[in-house]
């Protein structure tokens, strides 16, 4: 351990040079700049990045590399709360109490929230990595299909607090991710699954492509459609100091404690990156809130956002690790890196703590360089970020649709997606009118995958043997804690239907909002 | 929108007096006219037969990241390095196993500045989709780079080398667990050949697909799988540190620096190369097609082609012309077969 910790003192002297701390800049500044914009996430900045550092020396590269991906991370957010459009999944759990936060004037105190958030999850878990990687290599061996499926069930009710507002509505939004998510080509038998035949969708439908068409095109259709209606959407006041208050401060506190506690061990088992964590994060949250004496969800809960967003950032900064230690691409983003520490002869895995350490080091010091720079760089800016909710609607808005095109064409250029966007676009319209809420969806496509791969390995493996789910201690236990959670849950509903929170899940609120509104327009 | 300074004009724009409204519309039509001009030009440059080297640009049929894409890119960068075109530009056109490059490059006709990167996977992706395009849609360049398939097992499993392995499958084949990369991927078709030397049914095969090596050693290691056939230099260093141990690789004769012996000289004869190549538009004039071939000879030939063989641990497997084709036909034919094998 004390040997970690002077191999990590020689990494900041590798890192800490002027034209290095430079580059952790410029990486974290593009970054923003390019997740902010609808679909061009964090992956999509380093994959524009990966020809650009081959001038540069490997340090240099990934210490770019790493501010451009913590950037994009933090761009995500940005957007997703200041305009309700999230590009990414891993951004859509901040986004829905974030933007509730941001219609009520509180977008500087959400945008500081995420970045403390971001900034402690990404933080502690760098130490861990620094500490504890070749541990969790062994910790990533007892999960096989039967644990994750085990997992993804745990997961499944863990975040069905998002869906429990409506439940008919929430279970059928949830029933057509899961749909959406089996688009494709099966990949054990090679059967080709709602295809219709046409090759574009031979691959499937893909995450990005519906997070954008649905959140943030989606979103766009649905201001487009009222926007002579309503009047509130530009120049929303802000309130209160452009920094988080005390209280404000104390109250997250603790959030951004659990989700950095639930983001850490996602980082090194290959569920799919960030999304599941910050889901997780967002219910978990939730659910607290319902039991305090003023529940703030629903109005724009500071916890809603520092929970996904410590999640999301510890998961993110841990799966690197995973990457390093183990050579096991958890995101696309990590495969990227992987592309590009190929680029200078380094593999990835178990020997790269050996042969080059001197990198491994730098790189792992530069992750603390970028979340500091990131920090100093976003709190400041909070307030300047803020200021891009003051653009018209019409602009901002008209703007946000161009970029939802150019990101999904520009990771298939292909027309056949920027198709697909609109007609999941208009969905989402649709979705959005009648209340249905939205996040059940996109946690139906990242889970239902998860669950269906996950189930069918375990039976293969097995050779059909359904006793395979019951047969490691570690599934045991997930099914255990789901059968207390979900008793629980049955106790709590037949005391009464208590009052939730105000809002339902993310488009309910508003759907109510509407509706109070065109009675009073009639 | 990128940021906020402009942002901010854009604010204070709408709010603008009348004149500087129309200042700004005048500017706003030249920007545009300024910008499709440039466009139109560098379109019309880079389409121009003679110039070649300036404007090239490479299709890599599957996303970033992914195996073609860094085969492209490194052949960009060699390019780029040795001079053989300094301004090469990569597109990404992901989508079953290449057929959809495979399609919209069909329809480039006669647009010798682009160039695609086809290999093992595309032989397969066309097969397995039945795809209404195939390689005769398109003009075959050259086979540059190969790599093998290596079988690998947990270090504690009972056999060392391919036939004690066979002699194990053939005790239990449907209980014994095989996984790689996606169904009737070079992986799959690997463990069909395998099949076939031990006499076992395609149909008893159990077989987990996994999206790569790394994801194949981690089932290996939670014991959901009993053996992996995945690309040699995929999982290289994890056998170098002694995490799984290698059976036998696919290739012909052993490989430089590579302690693990091929499968023939076990006694099992299975060869099989995940091969590289590149293809030109349909349509393009001989004279550009001999062009192309000279610059990827001259990639070939460069230093830093040769360093990137290296890393990326594929093997030198430059083919052109009539051997080539037959290469190819030899290929599709044997594929066909591993997959009607497969059941797929």
């Amino acid at each position: 351990m004390l040997d970690s910790l002077m191999s990590l003192f020689g990494g900041f002297a590798e890192a800490v040079t002027p034209m290095n701390l430079l580059w952790v800049f410029v990486g974290c500044l593009l970054g923003t700049a390019v997740g902010v914009l609808p679909g061009l996430g964090s992956s999509m900045a380093v994959a524009l990045l990966l020809p650009m550092t081959f001038a540069l020396d490997p340090a240099g590269a990934l210490i770019l590399m790493s501010g451009v991906y913590f950037g994009g991370l933090f761009g995500d957010s940005t957007m997703g709360i200041l305009a309700g459009t999230p590009g990414q999944p891993s951004a859509i759990a901040t986004s829905i109490e974030g933007h509730r936060m941001a219609k009520a004037g509180r977008a500087p105190q959400a945008l500081a929230a995420a970045a403390i958030g971001a900034f402690i999850g990404g933080i502690v878990s760098a130490v861990v990595v620094v500490f504890f990687a070749p541990a969790l290599a062994d910790f990533a061996t007892n999960f096989g299909p039967a644990e994750y499926t085990a997992l993804a069930l745990f997961a499944f009710v863990a975040t069905s607090s998002v869906v429990a507002d409506s439940v008919l509505k929430g279970l059928s939004a949830l029933v057509l991710g899961v749909g959406i998510s089996l688009v494709g080509i099966d990949s054990v038998s090679g059967t080709e699954r709602m295809t219709f035949g046409l090759p574009g969708l031979f691959d499937g439908i893909s995450l990005v492509t519906v997070t954008v068409a649905i959140l943030a095109l989606g979103e766009v259709f649905h201001i487009a459609s009222r926007i002579r209606r309503t009047e509130h959407l530009t120049q929303t006041p802000e309130t209160g100091r452009p920094f988080l208050s005390r209280s404000e401060f104390r109250e997250s506190m603790p959030a951004w404690l659990r989700g950095t506690a639930i983001g850490l061990p996602f980082g090194v088992i290959p569920v799919g990156g960030a999304d599941v964590p910050t889901f997780l994060s967002y219910g978990l949250e939730k659910r607290l809130d319902r039991n305090r004496r003023d529940p703030q969800f629903g109005r724009g809960a500071i916890r809603g956002i520092a929970g996904p967003e410590a999640a999301g950032n510890a998961t993110t900064a841990m799966a690197i690790g995973a990457l390093l230690a183990l050579g096991l691409p958890i995101s696309a983003t990590a495969a990227i890196m992987l592309a590009a520490l190929r680029q200078f002869g380094l593999q990835p895995g178990p020997l790269l703590f050996d042969r080059a350490p001197e990198l491994v080091w730098a790189l792992l010091a530069s992750f603390f360089i970028a979340m500091i720079v990131l920090l100093i760089l976003n709190l400041p800016l909070a307030s300047v970020w803020a200021s891009l909710m003051k653009i018209p609607a019409p602009h901002l808005y008209a703007g946000i649709a161009v970029f939802c095109g150019l990101g999904v064409y520009a990771t298939s250029s292909s027309v056949f997606d920027l198709a697909l966007l609109l007609v999941i676009a208009v969905l989402g319209l649709v979705l959005r009118r009648y209340g249905v809420p939205l996040a059940p969806l996109m946690i139906g496509m990242v889970l239902g995958p998860l669950a269906e791969t996950n189930f069918r390995d375990a039976l293969l493996s097995s050779g059909g043997s359904y006793a395979t789910f019951f047969s490691s201690p570690l599934s045991i236990i997930l099914y255990i804690v789901l059968a207390a959670a979900l008793v629980y849950t049955m106790i709590g509903r037949l005391r009464g239907r208590r009052v939730g929170d105000i809002g339902g899940a993310s488009a309910s609120a508003d759907a109510e909002a509407e509706h109070a509104e065109d009675q009073k327009v009639s | 929108m990128g940021s906020p300074p402009t942002s901010g004009s854009t604010q204070t724009r709408g709010s603008a007096s009348p004149g500087k409204k129309i200042a700004l519309t005048i500017y706003a039509i030249i920007a545009v006219i300024a910008i499709a001009t440039a466009t139109f030009f560098s379109f019309s440059s880079s389409s121009q037969a003679g110039d070649l080297r300036a404007g090239l640009t490479m299709i890599a049929p599957a996303g970033a990241g992914g195996g073609w894409d860094s085969f492209v890119r490194e052949q960009q960068q060699a390019m780029r390095l040795s001079g053989v075109a300094r301004n090469a530009q990569v597109v990404n056109i992901p989508g079953a196993g290449g057929t959809i490059g495979l399609a919209r490059f069909s329809t480039m006709n006669g647009e010798a500045s682009t160039i695609m990167a086809t290999g093992s996977a595309m032989t397969g992706g066309i097969e397995l989709n039945d795809s209404p395009v195939g390689f005769d849609d398109v003009t075959l360049l050259a086979r540059m780079a190969e790599d093998y398939d290596v079988v690998i097992a947990p270090v504690d499993a009972p056999y060392d080398d391919i036939p004690g392995l066979l002699e194990a499958w053939k005790d239990d084949p449907s209980g014994f667990r095989w996984t790689g990369g996606s169904a009737g991927s070079l992986d799959h078709q690997v463990v069909a050949r395998l099949a076939q030397e031990a006499d076992i049914d395609g149909k008893d095969i159990t077989y987990i697909p996994k999206s790569g090596g790394g994801e194949a050693i981690q089932t290996l290691l939670s014991d959901t799988t009993d053996v992996a056939s995945t690309g040699y230099n995929e999982v290289s260093d994890q056998v170098e540190a002694g995490r799984v141990k290698a059976l036998g690789l696919t290739a012909p004769e052993p490989l430089d620096g590579v302690d693990v012996e091929p499968m023939v000289d076990q006694g099992v004869d299975v060869v099989m190369g995940n091969w590289r190549g590149m293809l030109a538009a349909p349509g393009i004039t001989d004279e550009e097609k001999t062009e192309l071939l000279a610059m990827l000879e001259e990639t070939r030939n460069s230093e830093e082609w040769k360093d990137a063989l290296q890393r990326n641990s594929w093997t030198d497997a430059w083919m052109t012309g009539e051997d080539f084709e037959d290469f190819l036909a030899e290929d599709q034919k044997n594929t066909a077969e591993l997959l009607e094998e497969l059941g797929l």
